[in-house]
């Protein structure tokens, strides 16, 4: 894949959209697929939707996009309320996940289309298709057919697509879930780079967490079509709100706690709690692995595996009473199946929540 | 990267021949299958475009029957095919317009709209199949007394009833060349960059479903020509009645016309091969 990046199109550079969600609630029959859901997308910003399947996370792009009409709320673009808006007029360019060019037409009567419905004049079209399939590498491909392409150039072909009409918006569903993992992470890099050049406020959604933690500027965890928390990368891994939270972004241990007076004992380690409104008791405590270390002494339990994952490796280790823990460490430290260990907390917040 | 190699559309080109692979018949025995079924089909054809040239019963071929069509005596005797013929065309065209003013766009919207009632839209199209034309056309009978009131007893109001029975033919080349594209999201996709759901149709949908649509025109066409049994029984005068008609005088130029009908059908169907053949396409993501 090619590696140097072009400077993008001065002519696609722009101020940014500010986007708004508010209280906006969708309904299947009986189904709420979006439970009153608030979001504010600053100008400019690349905002993540995170979620598991069926949390809301595709309808909200798509009620965004006005491709699902919304039972309450509002929806604004700059300010203005789009919700009654239809979607060829909304302004948004959109990529979505299955492969959506034209078959019928060639890689530049594609970008070229949305030129054309905005009746932008031949010549000016020509130039902006050009600069457009430039900004994504892909300008020999012009003449081509979508068949003729990889998937990979063919989600690129949808972004310079989406990117050429200058839309104020941009949303992505799921672009990258097609395709296989070397060209996933080639795209998405390449789909931050192309953002943060163009300063289009973009709205991602994802379900793969690695995924919004490479890419966006903030990410919003969804839940049964709500929002769990919204924060920076760092915010949601290292101060997750809720279980929900902790258990979604990033790997946890679910190690049994006792709460008290905003502190959770943990196999006798004290670490401070993240959530002050669980009552005291006893608690599920949410520990990333590293957070937790091989020491001389403390609780004790057998090695059951260790993988080796390039420039770290993790072992699971199954504790005495039965709960199975899992520890990042260096590399050089090794550990064999069935050696005995003892484990360490580090003092890092967790979240808890109340077992159930 | 290499360089754009521009090429027409759906022609990839160089597609190679299948290979046989281990589970194919031997040569000798695709051989004698062929040839077999080859034969079937061939022996009546060959014994009609035979029988057309034939002269009395000594075996003497002659053009006669050919000239005879033509020549101004006979007329007043085959003005019943020519009628037929051209109330057969009137109502082909009128059906094939049935198929994509109506069959056409309410698949489209099922498609696009509500895709739980496809099931439900392909019963219904595929119900006139399963029913004899024969009891068809006595349900038929009392609504074309309605159809005469309202529209006159023209052949062509025919077109209503093989519309109908044309609905399986139509129905089918049409959804497969809708599952054969994700219609919903090339038309999502198409909406978001401004166009209407008119420009949708035209631009985005009607281009891709072009093979299916033809292929459902030209089995249409095929359906009204070879239709006999409602128009005998609703009294019209049709190509195939008039056939019939015309065999009890002179059996050797009913001949002649049924040849002709089926090499027009056979030409049909090489068209829709040659539409069908020239849409194939490479898979979508090539290693």
């Amino acid at each position: 894949m090619t590696t140097t990046a072009p400077a993008v199109p001065t002519s696609l550079i722009t101020t940014g959209a500010a986007v708004e969600l508010e209280a906006v609630e969708k309904r299947y029959g009986s189904h709420r697929a979006l439970a009153g859901l608030s979001l504010r997308v600053e100008p400019g910003e690349f905002v993540s939707l995170l979620g598991p399947s069926g949390c809301g996370k595709t309808t909200a792009l798509r009620a965004l996009a006005g491709l699902e009409a919304i039972d309450a709320g509002a929806i604004r673009i700059d300010g203005a309320d789009v919700a009654a808006v239809p979607v060829e007029k909304r302004d948004i360019g959109m990529v979505f996940q299955q492969y959506s060019l034209f078959p019928h037409m060639t890689v530049r009567q594609n970008v070229a289309f949305g030129l054309e419905m905005r009746k932008v004049p031949a010549a000016a079209r020509r130039e902006r298709v050009v600069e457009a399939l430039d900004m994504v590498h892909l300008v020999d491909f012009a003449d081509r057919w979508p068949h003729q392409l990889s998937g990979g150039q063919q989600q690129r072909v949808a972004l310079a697509r989406a990117l050429v009409t200058r839309p104020r918006v941009l949303l992505l569903d799921e672009p990258l879930s097609a395709l296989d993992a070397k060209v996933r992470v080639s795209l998405r890099d390449e789909i931050r780079r192309i953002q943060t050049d163009l300063g289009i406020t973009t709205v991602f959604v994802t379900h793969d967490q690695e995924e919004a933690l490479a890419v966006s500027d903030r990410i919003a965890v969804m839940n049964a079509g709500d929002i769990e928390q919204v924060g920076t990368p760092e915010e949601l891994y290292r101060r997750p709100v809720s279980a929900f939270t902790a258990d979604f972004v990033g790997q946890s241990n679910r190690l049994p706690g006792d709460l008290r007076d905003g502190d959770v004992f943990v196999y006798g380690f004290r670490v401070p709690a993240l959530d002050a409104g669980t009552p005291d008791g006893p608690v599920t405590a949410f520990v990333r692995p590293e957070d937790v270390v091989f020491a001389a002494e403390g609780v004790t339990g057998t090695v059951v595996a260790s993988s080796f994952l390039g420039s770290i490796r993790r072992t699971t280790v199954r504790l005495d009473d039965d709960t199975v823990v899992t520890v990042q460490h260096e590399v050089g430290d090794r550990r064999t199946t069935g050696e005995a260990v003892a484990l360490r907390l580090l003092g890092a917040p967790v979240a808890v929540a109340p077992l159930a | 990267m290499s360089a754009a190699v521009p090429s027409r559309p759906f022609r990839p080109g160089g597609a190679a021949r299948p290979r046989r692979s281990g589970v194919a018949p031997s040569r000798v025995t695709a051989v004698v299958v062929l040839t077999v079924v080859g034969l079937v089909f061939a022996v009546p054809l060959v014994a009609l475009a035979q029988f057309t040239f034939r002269q009395g019963t000594d075996g003497a071929l002659t053009l006669d029957h050919y000239a005879a069509i033509v020549d101004p005596v006979n007329a007043v005797t085959y003005q019943p095919v020519f009628d037929g013929l051209g109330a057969s065309l009137l109502i082909a065209v009128i059906t094939v317009g049935i198929v994509l003013l109506v069959l056409l766009p309410a698949q489209i919207v099922t498609a696009l709209r509500y895709p739980r009632l496809r099931r439900v839209l392909e019963f219904v199209c595929l119900v006139p199949i399963t029913v004899p034309v024969v009891v068809l056309v006595v349900g038929f009978i009392p609504v074309y007394q309605v159809v005469a009131q309202v529209f006159g007893s023209g052949a062509w109001t025919l077109a209503f009833a093989i519309g109908i029975v044309s609905l399986p033919f139509a129905f089918r080349p049409i959804a497969a060349a809708l599952t054969a594209i994700d219609v919903t999201v090339l038309a999502e996709a198409a909406r978001s960059l401004g166009a209407s759901w008119w420009t949708v149709t035209w631009r985005i949908l009607l281009p891709n479903l072009r093979r299916g649509i033809t292929a459902a025109c030209f089995l249409t066409i095929t359906v009204v020509l070879g239709e006999y049994t409602l128009a005998s029984f609703l009294s019209r005068t049709t190509f195939q009645t008039a056939l019939l008609l015309v065999q009890s005088t002179d059996p050797y130029v009913a001949a002649v016309f049924s040849l002709a009908a089926l090499l027009f059908g056979f030409v049909l169907l090489v068209l829709i091969g040659r539409v069908g053949a020239a849409r194939q396409r490479t898979p979508k993501e090539p290693a």
